[in-house]
């Protein structure tokens, strides 16, 4: 693994993508205030996206092989200036978080028009650039205060996204306030463990913080770092127990908000645990092993089952997959604490595939909302003949969800069971199946809404125009796509978890 | 046409006629007439595959790589070829009898009826083409989803739970034990290939070899071992022409046909023999033939009944991988054919009744034979090669299968295919019986004959006319299943 960090002298261009790469949507935000117009917010942000989406690929172009760039932000070196640290981890959900910007926002235009009073679009572009431009920070930056700074604007700047929702239904606003104090206790939570190892190592740059907690040895300040950071960041995650501001916050927000969080925001806040856990505590580290494999291994198959459950009885689409979600980000954190190469991979795979596959959908329900106004079950019913296409989309999401061959969602399961077999734990792969059960089950209730139940007579519901339809439908092909051919997928998520369980040493 | 083309173009064809029908779902004779072209194509293909491979196996056609060693493949072996026969084969016979049926009674969604029984066909070629167990648990996935719109196709609440049932047992047990089978097989193996002679040798040794057997054994929840074998009589909720194909010939079959592919080429015969792995299985197998004729005699309703037998007979062949001989092996591929070619016509038959006088109980058949000779004739001879008498195909598998038995000792086993035997004249003869012999007071002696239309009576008779062809052909059948069993 290459771990040189030269110093950048001659730079070109091509040299200063990982600040371009922030910067796009974080210039783009204020200039869609000032512009100020209702017509041009839409193409600019879609603007900025796309270029952050071409920038991500092009990074990721150039770490897939296991090479590491380092970016002094403003020439000042570290560990006293800001570094900016890509490898196949964070480029990987750099793409992730492009990727699904980009194509929610190909599907936002008519939505936003639908669901956000006219007065506001302006501002609610403006307010998504700087949500992305937070979350692209979180994942590229190698610096832990400046984690906390982009997470705080990311995490801000969401607030204001889902009380967008108030529109629609009032909840919306008590959905932001509440998530609005989680949010806040975690991000204080994560800043204290910041503290912590900042008093224990003198640091905030990650690669110094590993070297010097090795050094430390066993250390309480480090210990008591090590419990805020997970909390606060489990609390982003939406780790079981600290989930509950996601149900209301999911189904309150305007669709778009919803299926770009749902694909993003908590895999970004998955992210910063795998980094915190692997690359600066050692995985070796003793003690943060116990609290993995005692903690959140049944933290996460207690959300697999329970999340599962309670989607199974709700008759409102939208929460029924706010539930799913807390369900599957209980796979990606047991694949974490797995500790094992391909328990990483697993979880970063799952990350990935989980976050199309969430798009798609939630794009879906943001059609019925366009079209059918509503996404409860009984306004869903027979919407397979009104809306075929919207409900074909929603048919392959499901599948993948369930982890049917030949879509995304199996390729996760498949290496999951295989990193839980390999450690010889038997029955939490049985566990993993059988909770892929309850999936099964949930999925089928929503089809069968759709499909074997009769529409009301009077019912004049048309198929959402094909702005909204075609974003769904690259979701869904692309939850197929990933379930065939998995070399982009499965290559980066090994490369990525190589790079991570490499530990500290994969951070010099 | 090579093979590899070939190949490819029996699952393609297929796909493209569900396509077409619902390109063409408003004109009706086109939509079925292109139907049946496809159908015909499909079986041409299969010949081609037949007369230029025979009994050969052919190198694994890689599509793609899903993961590294993980691939998308097929290739051409024995077993798979004779069960592609068998399926696209009865494809055309009850495409026709799909359409008499389904115009003869008037059920609703044509268009969307044909284009899932495509791409079961489809499913169901891919099936008997993987190369590997990951390709073959993909598409055996896929028939599961592609058939449950055929189960619920009434879309009255006894087809919906009728269908849940069918998806819940079937998605249930291949996702929590055949999936974690596979996996478990390959990661101990490294591979998924099928390969003669096993994959676990020298991989897996002691109670093990059982434990794994069992994830496979009840994981493929198509082959309807007991205990979970519920899904197929909730199955019969399907408009005839399904239950006839799909869950006589392609579903039911798909379910053996993977745990002979399982017994033959993951474990290898030779490696279960010695390991004794699947003594339990043969025993389960017993006791699945035995109880499911009990239960078959019980029921009164015609298709409930044909469903228990086929319950039944299904576990012969699961009886025949379990035998772990030459024989059993030989005597459970050759019943695929045979059991598919009995059961069709018995269910066809089945329809035949309801679509003519729409009755669905076997207590109301008295005297019906006088006025439906073709039906109930043909009902007798499918009856007759079912319980396996001379001069019909199914006594030949039969008679491997006690072959078998008596190879291993197992005179048990030999007892239990007698008594089984015995049961299937005690619950499919009285049937028959009733037709011809009881009297009927609201028959007049001189009534005309009530047949429905041709399309609807005609296949079961040429279905019929196969079991006798097929007792002349079966030794032919056995040579070339035989590369499956050599040394």
């Amino acid at each position: 693994m290459s771990t040189e960090t030269v110093p950048h002298t001659a730079m070109t261009l091509v040299d200063h993508l990982p600040a371009i790469q922030v910067l796009l949507p974080f210039v783009m935000a204020p200039l869609v205030v000032v512009v100020g117009s209702r017509r041009l917010a839409w193409p600019l942000t879609f603007l900025a996206s796309a270029a952050a989406f071409v920038v991500s690929i092009l990074l990721l172009m150039q770490v897939i092989d296991g090479s590491i760039i380092s970016y002094h932000m403003g020439g000042w070196a570290p560990p006293l200036g800001i570094e900016y640290r890509v490898d196949a981890a964070n480029a990987f959900v750099l793409l992730l978080v492009t990727a699904m910007s980009t194509l929610v926002l190909l599907f936002a235009r008519r939505s936003v028009e639908d669901e956000v009073s006219a007065k506001h679009h302006a501002l609610f572009y403006t307010a998504f650039l700087l949500c992305l431009s937070g979350l692209l920070g979180v994942a590229i930056t190698g610096d832990a205060f400046n984690i906390f700074v982009f997470l705080e604007i990311s995490s801000l700047a969401t607030y204001v996204l889902i009380a967008q929702g108030s529109e629609r239904d009032k909840r919306a606003l008590t959905a932001s306030y509440d998530y609005l104090m989680m949010g806040t206790i975690g991000a204080t939570f994560f800043v204290i463990g910041i503290g912590f190892l900042y008093m224990a190592t003198g640091t905030l740059n990650l690669a110094d913080i590993a070297g010097r907690i090795e050094d430390l040895g066993d250390n309480r300040t480090v210990r008591a770092g090590f419990a805020f950071i997970v909390v606060g960041i489990g609390l982003k995650v939406a780790m079981f127990p600290l989930h509950s501001w996601l149900p209301n916050a999911y189904t309150y927000a305007p669709s778009m908000v919803t299926a770009f969080l749902a694909a993003t925001a908590t895999k970004v806040a998955v992210y910063v645990l795998l980094r915190f856990v692997f690359s600066v505590f050692d995985p070796d580290f003793l003690f943060g092993t116990n609290t993995l494999a005692f903690i959140i291994l049944p933290l996460a198959v207690v959300a697999m089952f329970s999340a599962s459950f309670v989607a199974i009885f709700q008759s409102d689409l939208k929460r029924m997959l706010a539930y799913s979600s807390i369900a599957q980000i209980g796979y990606i954190l047991l694949g974490i604490a797995f500790l094992s190469e391909t328990g990483v991979t697993a979880a970063i795979v799952h990350l990935f595939n989980h976050g199309i596959t969430k798009a798609a959908l939630f794009m879906a329900v943001g059609a019925y909302v366009f079209s059918a106004k509503g996404t409860f079950y009984d306004t869903l019913q027979g919407m397979g003949r009104q809306m075929p296409l919207t409900s074909a989309a929603v048919v392959v999401g499901g599948l993948s969800l369930i982890g049917v061959p030949g879509t995304a969602g199996f390729i996760s399961k498949w290496v999951l069971v295989e990193a839980a077999l390999e450690k010889g734990w038997w029955p939490v792969a049985l566990l993993i199946v059988l909770s892929s059960l309850l999936a099964v089950i949930y999925v089928w209730r929503v089809l069968e809404v759709l499909y074997m139940q009769p529409a009301s007579e009077s019912s004049t519901v048309r198929e959402a125009p094909m702005s909204m339809v075609i974003p769904i439908w690259i979701g869904a092909l692309a939850c197929i796509y990933f379930g065939l051919d998995t070399d982009v997928t499965l290559t980066a998520a090994r490369t990525a978890a190589q790079g991570l369980l490499a530990g500290s040493t994969g951070l010099h | 046409m090579d093979t590899n083309t070939a190949i490819l173009a029996s699952m393609l064809i297929p796909a493209l006629a569900a396509v077409g029908n619902m390109l063409l779902r408003d004109s009706e004779n086109l939509r079925d007439g292109m139907t049946f072209v496809a159908a015909l194509a499909t079986f041409g293909c299969v010949m081609t595959i037949l007369s230029n491979e025979g009994s050969g196996t052919t190198d694994p056609l890689v599509l793609f790589s899903v993961m590294p060693g993980l691939d998308l493949a097929f290739n051409v072996e024995p077993l798979g070829l004779l069960f592609a026969i068998v399926a696209s084969g009865l494809w055309i016979v009850t495409h026709l009898y799909g359409v008499g049926y389904m115009r003869g009674n008037n059920e609703d969604h044509h268009a969307r009826f044909f284009c899932f029984f495509s791409i079961s066909i489809a499913a169901t070629m891919g099936i008997a083409f993987s190369a590997n167990m990951f390709t073959l648990f993909l598409f055996y996935e896929a028939l599961t989803l592609a058939t449950f719109p055929l189960v619920a196709h009434k879309g009255t609440p006894e087809a919906r739970n009728g269908a849940r049932t069918y998806l819940g047992i079937l998605i249930g047990t291949s996702i929590g034990l055949q999936l974690v089978a596979i996996i478990w097989t390959w990661m101990i193996a490294g591979t998924l290939d099928f390969t003669k002679g096993g994959i676990l040798q020298d991989h897996i040794a002691g109670p093990m070899v059982a434990v794994l057997l069992a994830l496979y054994a009840f994981g493929i929840g198509k082959a309807a071992l007991m205990p979970f074998h519920r899904w197929l009589p909730a199955a019969m909720v399907a408009p005839t022409p399904v239950s006839a194909l799909l869950h006589a010939v392609a579903v039911v079959k798909a379910g053996v046909f993977t745990m002979l592919k399982v017994g033959i080429y993951i474990f290898g015969i030779d490696f279960l023999a010695e390991t004794g792995a699947s003594e339990w299985l043969m025993w389960l197998a017993a006791f699945s033939i035995l109880a499911a004729s009990v239960v078959a005699m019980t029921k009164d309703n015609l298709k409930a009944r044909l469903a228990y037998s086929t319950v039944s007979q299904l576990s012969y062949i699961t009886l025949g991988m379990a035998l772990a001989t030459s024989m059993g092996v030989l005597g459970g591929g050759m019943h695929i054919a045979m059991h598919a070619m009995g059961k069709i016509t018995l269910f066809m038959c089945a329809g035949s009744i309801y679509v003519a006088l729409h009755k669905t109980e076997i207590s109301q058949l008295d005297g019906l034979g006088r006025i439906m000779p073709f039906t109930f004739g043909a009902f007798l001879i499918g009856a007759l090669s079912i319980i396996g008498l001379p001069p019909l195909g199914g006594s030949w598998s039969k008679w491997l299968l006690v072959m078998g038995a008596a190879d291993t000792g197992q005179m048990v086993m030999i007892a239990v295919l007698m008594i089984s035997s015995l049961l299937n004249v005690a619950y499919l003869l009285p049937i028959v019986g009733r037709g011809f012999f009881l009297p009927n007071a609201e028959i007049a002696a001189d009534a005309p004959r009530a047949e429905a239309g041709l399309l609807v009576w005609l296949p079961p008779v040429l279905t019929a006319a196969g079991c006798i062809a097929l007792f002349f052909f079966a030794g032919q059948i056995e040579i070339f299943l035989s590369p499956l069993v050599a040394e």
